[in-house]
């Protein structure tokens, strides 16, 4: 909390206070809070809104791009499993056509035929022709499936509606999985015949495991009932169902997202392959795909913190010092103006005791000389000249005038002090001068005052405004202590070219939390009972006009000790300034 | 030998006057200034007691006026406004110690009287 206190700058203490001269310009801590926000509202909020603006364009730029990536490698594949069957297709078409039936069910041509493409193509497994009433009349392969009658079965239908049939992949007697591709070839008088042949998928497996995608990917083809073609990497081996659902079906290619069963994001780009069974699949993780994303977010999300907490600081700093600085100039508005008032009120003071002065002097010289006449015409007539009673009643009004003519001169002698300038002086002198107006009050109150001047010789300096720091300190210090008290001057010459007064009482002391603050204008502990909270503050500054300064010790209960010094020469500045 | 009194105050002047007589000092007063200028014309005085304040002229410009007619006349100053400030007001024109601070204690008042005499020569 300390250091808080400490880091707080000095117009955050600043208390209100009712109107009068007093009255500070501006409200700081709020002038502060809301310069502070302004400033941090007016550039935080576009730079935070722009941040999140290009945060969620760079997102969606990398979103967009991996998802027109992945369509494309989809196309890609795509072409490639359709021409890898189309050219299949194509050869058996050439083949079924280029031979006559006759031709094609002598076993000898046939399994020619059969070498010729495995030698082509590789993953022939067999070849057979069927008749049009669905009997295979010739077979070339591992199997006895000479005579087979195909006709109830479903394929043997499509093949013979359409022209053309694929089949899904399929285990088979060998357990390996392969496909079928039928062709029909139409004979004249609505005679047709048919050439079938078994294929391995392993090259497509072969290809499709060779392809690096992007983002973990995996690429796989499915049927339209889910079951996996080829095998995958993540979402099963061949002939097993996929773990996703089947995407619905499209004429293009399509991405969209999904999640997987452990519920990672997923990319899954498909394309529907014309007249076959299959969907070719491309499968991307999506956070392995955004991992770059990832780096410019947290590059981004750094660079908006930096951002903030610099704008921050120097927003922070920048008010703190011009605020503060705006406070310091008022307060030496309110300091200066309240010099002025003191001032003002000073020499009021002057002007009044030497017109009072004045005034009373003239009827006092007349009550003298009167009372002086009477006081001849008894001397000098001797029938009175030894009434004792009477002469004794003219000295005590005699005596009594000139006490009225010792305080009227004290008055006018400290009222014409008031704006006189620089002066040699004699410190003793002014300490009794000052004392001299509470010389009454200390008998009444038997304050005892003592004065000790010590070495000290006559220096130039401003009477008056020593004047006025002796009267407030030892008034402050005749306030402070209780009847009967002890007042200690001491007046000595220091090391160098100084002069030092202590001006010690035995009163109540100042508490230790306010003795730092009674030199600041308007701290009182007398509010209430007349104090302007002036007084040491003016004093403080009456001897920094006279190059002095003044110190002070305090214990409560024991008493307090103001210590002043004062320089034997004035420096030039401060005597043209004074 | 005569002495001139100047202070507007009449009650202050006369009694002074009466008892500057008493102790055998032949003094005149005068309330104004244009009064004492009259009675300067008629009557030489050898020293004169002026108020530094007195209605229409100063002190200091009556001392003036007078000391044209009479330059061996000599001058004593009284205030109310105590010596040092009235002094500076007129500085040159008078020494701190011709001036005296109301109320004014006869004795003081002879001394002064006698020692500006004493410096030009006489005595009262």
């Amino acid at each position: 909390m300390s250091i808080l206190n400490k880091l707080k700058p000095d117009f955050w203490h600043f208390q209100k206070t009712e109107g009068g001269p007093r009255k500070r310009l501006v409200n700081f801590p709020r002038l502060w809070k809301s310069t502070v926000l302004l400033t941090a509202g007016v550039s935080l909020i576009p730079l935070i809104f722009i941040t999140i603006v290009d945060y969620n364009v760079t997102q969606r730029s990398i979103e967009s791009e991996f998802l027109l990536r992945t369509s494309r490698i989809v196309s890609n594949l795509r072409r490639t499993v359709f021409f890898f069957l189309e050219e299949r297709r194509s050869s058996l078409d050439f083949i079924i056509h280029e031979n006559k039936f006759e031709e094609l069910t002598d076993f000898a041509r046939l399994a020619r035929i059969l070498e010729n493409l495995r030698k082509s193509f590789g993953q022939f497994a067999d070849l057979g022709v069927i008749d049009a009433s669905g009997i295979q009349r010739t077979y070339v392969g591992p199997y006895e499936l000479k005579d087979k009658d195909y006709s109830s079965q479903e394929w043997y239908d499509q093949a013979v509606k359409q022209g053309l049939y694929i089949s899904d992949v399929f285990m088979g007697y060998r357990r390996i999985p392969h496909f079928v591709i039928a062709v029909k070839r139409d004979l004249t008088e609505g005679k047709f015949f048919i050439l079938r042949a078994s294929l391995d998928i392993e090259p497509f497996e072969k290809f499709l495991s060779e392809i690096d995608i992007a983002g973990a990917g995996d690429a796989f083809i499915i049927n339209h009932q889910g079951i996996l073609q080829t095998s995958s990497r993540n979402h099963g081996n061949v002939l097993e169902k996929i773990n996703l659902s089947i995407p619905k079906y499209s004429s293009q290619t399509e991405v969209l997202e999904g999640k997987n069963p452990e519920g990672e994001d997923l990319v899954i780009g498909y394309r529907y392959i014309e007249q076959t069974p299959f969907v070719l699949m491309i499968i991307k993780k999506k956070r392995v795909l955004m991992e770059s994303w990832k780096k410019t977010r947290i590059k981004l999300i750094i660079f908006l913190v930096v951002s903030v907490i610099l704008i921050l600081a120097v927003i922070v700093s920048t008010a703190t010092y011009m605020v503060n600085k705006i406070y310091l100039a008022d307060e030496k508005r309110v300091m200066a103006l309240h010099k002025a008032e003191y001032a003002n009120k000073m020499a009021s003071i002057g002007r009044l005791a030497s017109g009072v002065a004045h005034e009373v002097n003239n009827p006092l010289a007349i009550i003298n000389e009167k009372a002086g006449l009477i006081k001849d015409l008894f001397t000098f007539k001797d029938e009175y000249a030894h009434d004792e009673k009477l002469i004794g009643l003219v000295d005590s009004v005699l005596s009594s005038v000139k006490r009225c003519g010792r305080i009227t001169r004290r008055l006018l002698r400290f009222a014409r002090h008031m704006d006189v300038s620089i002066k040699q002086i004699s410190l003793e002198e002014v300490i009794h001068e000052v004392l001299g107006f509470l010389e009454k009050e200390a008998e009444y109150r038997s304050i005892e005052v003592s004065v000790e001047v010590k070495d000290v010789p006559s220096f130039e300096t401003d009477r008056g405004k020593l004047q006025q720091v002796f009267l407030n300190i030892i008034n402050n210090a005749f306030a402070a202590m209780d009847d009967g008290g002890h007042l200690t001057i001491v007046a000595k010459r220091e090391p160098g070219d100084d002069v030092s007064v202590t001006i010690a009482d035995d009163g109540c002391g100042i508490d230790e939390k306010e003795i730092t603050h009674i030199f600041e204008p308007f701290f009182s502990t007398k509010t209430g009972q007349g104090g302007t909270g002036l007084g040491l503050s003016i004093t403080y500054g009456l001897l920094q006009e006279l190059g002095g300064g003044i110190s002070v010790r305090s214990k409560v209960g024991k008493g307090t000790i103001f210590t002043i010094t004062l320089p034997l020469h004035m420096d030039e500045k401060k005597r043209t300034k004074a | 030998m005569k002495i001139l009194l100047v202070d507007d105050e009449r009650e202050l002047v006369t009694t002074l006057a009466e008892r500057l007589a008493i102790r055998g000092i032949d003094a005149d007063w005068a309330t104004t200034g244009e009064e004492a200028l009259k009675m300067a014309e008629a009557e030489s005085y050898t020293l004169a007691v002026l108020d530094i304040k007195i209605p229409r002229i100063s002190g200091f410009s009556l001392k003036r006026k007078l000391q044209e007619k009479h330059p061996e006349m000599k001058f004593i100053f009284m205030t109310g406004h105590g010596c040092g400030y009235d002094l500076e007001a007129g500085s040159g024109e008078a020494g701190a110690e011709n001036c005296l601070a109301k109320p004014v204690d006869i004795k003081t008042l002879i001394e002064k009287m006698n020692e500006a005499l004493e410096a030009g020569g006489g005595a009262l």
